[in-house]
């Protein structure tokens, strides 16, 4: 498989470059990580996270081909070559494709990411209806792999004002949660021409979420409770 | 070598789910705590976790926690030690309650009370029936729970340095533990975290193995670290091989599938399980399970043009059951395994998961100082899979590991207040040579110029517990395993890396990991070995029976001299009964 891999480490590099690379698959390679891990073996110098190999822990999100994804669950078969990949865009490159995600955490902490609720613990668990509860679907399963983030063009402008999807799909998740009880201070959190507004519902974040969510419907979502809080 | 040196009262290496629970309770009595991680806490390897948490709440049909700690005694074939089980059981409820109170989007009943459903070896009224135990959010239950812990720790101001890998415990002449030698991957940079108290919680081992459930981040660090300091590890025989792992990629099918009622089929359409355990058939115990589908396979009844796995089918299920408690598993059964299991059986195989040894430690998460008596390493913890309580003995049941993470992460936490408070220690000054062996391993790295390759040698020891020390386990194979292992441990005494940079250096973290596998694989095989019987997970041709005269004990391996000792079982519980041991049926 031909691949054409973003490099650069600052300990020998003066500036980034892309370097090509033919590597032997063997049959059982299925998934662009596997590729990678080959190229690893052949090239120890090249840099890269990854873990769960499954889709579930969020580390090796990189641009493939010019689209955000995860490496784990992205088919060979299903690639242009030569495979062209590059970190994440929109964040600064720390070695190879290996991306600071400070920013984007800080976002994410931003919106108080989790539940208050300040009335006394009851004895046992705190009643959810399942059609509540269903409401928590589409928003809980975020990986925090950050794809929708740096896809979209309003977080590459203003990284450190606008809250980008992630953060926003976990600030919905919150709101939509009937136990908590902070939506008033979330909704001010966010009643900002930055912090929120600066969606422009593009939809790169729904195009490229390997899990199949849908920031810009949640992010919707406060806009309208905004509107409604209003009147 | 002048080294930097920074102090807090506690530190947690590891942030899944164990180290997370243990870091809110330090986090919340105002101590000053670092918590270490290799990476971002979300991606531990809890987030992988898919059925459910156990704890007999009884919301849908009568449970209690006595059935439950029968239900893990036997699955543990009587080595889990009945103390530390009886307490975990007891303590379910209250920690899983308090998790949903964290905010853990948990499924729920029509009641608003949290959604249960059945799974392996779970029964009611001691080994009746299968019975609806496992508290769940679809089948993301770790991906929920990891991530709600790591909200709770947001809110408490828990101090995180990600992208941190410990790399030696430090102890002093008396034996104490002052700390962690670690190094942060961004810079490469070498540090002193010197603490009160070091907890270890750095999860499981399972990349020793070539088919595992496991992610690349699991290389056993806090095992290698105890080892090299001294510290035995326990049990390393018994690791669970998960009956349902995607044939071919290893990536985990959970045991929620069969709670929801799939099952188990051979190449000729058979549901072999009800010839293998008549009352729950495919919720028996994962060992039985396991068993029986190699015992399938090895007998030309496995599925496929190689007659080599088994299919797991669930199309009865509905598409709607499905979607609603499976969403994941069918996310990964049409990736890995290109088929839509709405329609078709899933290809799967017993896959290495989870290891029940580990480090030895009470039930408050006090660290063993060895085989003989009670006495403790003071300063060191270790809580969740890396640690030994033990209450998976031979065999851990489903969902009890992230049971296990909740109550003995608090216990340990708590364990580690108590001791900061009662013992108001001050700092005990650092060894002259704290740092002196990590700095030796890593300058070796930065200046061989050729050497082994980490690549080469990690396949090759998990080609050797693959080969030898699997499902099925034979004298002459083990013993060959032995020999060979010992040979891959000296080749990764001479590792080469070509990458010398000091930024982000994953070569180099690799090839330290390797070295913490070196020590779980080598301490796994001696101690299978050794132990001549079949107890739980650990199957012997030579010796097919469980032996309760000679083997009720639980193995001890030291690095120092590749030596092994044993300690009795415990079977006496805190305040019930023993359940005595019987034979164990399904």
């Amino acid at each position: 498989m031909r691949l054409s891999v973003y490099r650069y480490n600052p300990d020998v590099d003066a500036k980034p470059h892309m370097q090509d690379y033919d590597i032997a698959l063997e049959p059982t390679d299925r998934m662009l990580l596997d590729a990678l891990i080959r190229l690893k073996a052949v090239d120890d110098t090249f840099a890269f996270r990854r873990s769960c190999r499954e889709g579930v822990c969020g580390s090796d999100a990189m641009n493939i081909n010019g689209k955000n994804g995860l490496a784990c669950i992205t088919k060979v078969a299903d690639l242009k070559e030569p495979v062209v990949i590059r970190p994440l865009p929109g964040l600064p490159v720390i070695r190879d494709l290996i991306v600071d995600m400070s920013q984007f955490f800080k976002q994410y902490h931003s919106v108080t990411p989790y539940v208050i609720n300040d009335t006394p613990r009851p004895e046992n668990e705190r009643l959810q209806s399942p059609e509540d509860r269903e409401e928590l679907n589409g928003l809980y399963e975020c990986i925090l792999c950050a794809c929708c983030s740096t896809s979209c063009p309003s977080f590459w402008w203003n990284p450190d004002k606008f809250v980008g999807p992630a953060g926003l799909l976990q600030a919905y998740r919150f709101i939509a949660d009937t136990r908590d009880q902070a939506t008033n201070e979330r909704l001010d959190n966010l009643e900002d021409p930055y912090r929120l507004f600066r969606c422009h519902s593009i939809m790169n974040c729904v195009d490229v979420c390997p899990k199949g969510l849908n920031p810009t419907r949640a992010i919707g979502k406060i806009k309208d409770l905004l509107v409604k809080r209003t009147v | 070598m002048a080294i930097t040196t920074r102090q807090f009262d506690a530190v947690v290496v590891g942030a899944g789910g164990s180290g997370l629970r243990a870091a809110l309770q330090l986090a919340e009595a105002n101590l000053r705590v670092a918590v270490l991680s290799k990476v971002f806490p979300t991606r531990s390897h809890t987030v992988a976790a898919q059925g459910g948490v156990s704890a007999s709440l009884g919301n849908e049909e009568e449970d209690n926690w006595h059935w439950h700690m029968y239900d893990t005694v036997k699955g543990s074939d009587y080595l889990g030690d009945q103390d530390a089980i009886e307490f975990m059981c007891r303590k379910a409820n209250e920690v899983v309650i308090e998790l949903e109170h964290f905010g853990m989007p948990f499924d729920r009943l029509d009641n608003g009370k949290i959604y249960q459903r059945p799974f392996g070896g779970h029964t009611s009224n001691y080994g009746e029936r299968a019975v609806k135990r496992a508290c769940a959010a679809a089948d993301r239950t770790g991906h929920a729970m990891l991530h709600t812990l790591y909200q709770r720790n947001v809110r408490a101001n828990t101090q995180f340095f990600v992208e941190w890998m410990a790399l030696d415990l430090i102890r002093n002449q008396a034996g104490d533990v002052l700390g962690v030698v670690a190094m942060e991957m961004e810079t490469g940079e070498v540090m002193i975290l010197q603490a009160k108290a070091t907890l270890l919680a750095t999860g499981g081992a399972g990349r020793i193995y070539a088919a595992s459930t496991n992610a690349f981040i699991n290389t056993g660090d806090g095992l290698g670290m105890a080892a090299r300091a001294g510290v035995a590890l326990e049990d390393m025989e018994f690791w669970q091989f998960h009956p349902t792992g995607v044939a071919g990629a290893g990536v985990l099918i959970t045991e929620g599938v069969r709670g929801e009622g799939g099952f188990l089929l051979n190449k000729n359409g058979e549901r072999f399980m009800e010839r293998y355990a008549p009352t729950v058939k495919d919720l028996a115990s994962r060992d039985v399970v396991s068993r029986a589908m190699a015992t399938e396979i090895k007998e030309g009844r496995g599925a496929g043009k190689d007659a080599d796995h088994i299919l797991l089918k669930l199309d009865h299920l509905g598409a709607d059951v499905i979607d609603k408690r499976l969403p994941g598993i069918r996310e990964i059964a049409k990736k890995f395994a290109n088929v839509d299991p709405v329609k078709e059986p899933i290809p799967v195989v017993p896959t290495c998961h989870y290891m029940m040894g580990g480090i030895p430690t009470n039930m408050h998460g006090q660290v063993l100082a060895g085989h003989d008596g009670g006495a403790i390493v003071r300063g060191l913890y270790a809580a969740g899979e890396c640690a030994c309580v033990s209450v998976h003995g031979a065999n851990r049941l489903g969902t009890n590991s992230l049971l296990d993470l909740l109550v003995f992460g608090k216990a340990s936490g708590e364990q580690v207040v108590r001791d900061l408070a009662s013992d108001s220690i001050a700092h005990q000054t650092l060894p002259k040579d704290a740092a002196d062996r990590t700095l030796e391993r890593l300058s070796r790295l930065d200046t061989a110029q050729s050497g082994e390759s980490v690549a080469e040698v990690g396949a090759e020891l998990r080609r050797t517990m693959q080969l030898h020390c699997g499902v099925f386990r034979f004298p002459d194979s083990l013993a060959e395993g032995v020999r060979k292992m010992n040979e891959v441990a000296q080749r990764a005494e001479r590792l080469y890396v070509k990458d010398k940079s000091k930024v982000f250096n994953t070569a180099r973290v690799e090839a330290l990991e390797l070295e913490n596998l070196v020590e779980v694989a080598v301490s796994t095989m001696v101690s299978a070995h050794a132990r001549q019987e079949s107890r739980g997970a650990h199957d012997r041709s030579d010796f097919p029976n469980r032996d309760d005269a000679n083997w009720m004990k639980h193995t001890f391996w030291y690095k120092e001299g590749n030596r092994l000792e044993y300690r009795a079982v415990n079977l006496k519980p805190l305040t019930v009964e023993s359940f005595e041991p019987k034979a164990r049926v399904y």
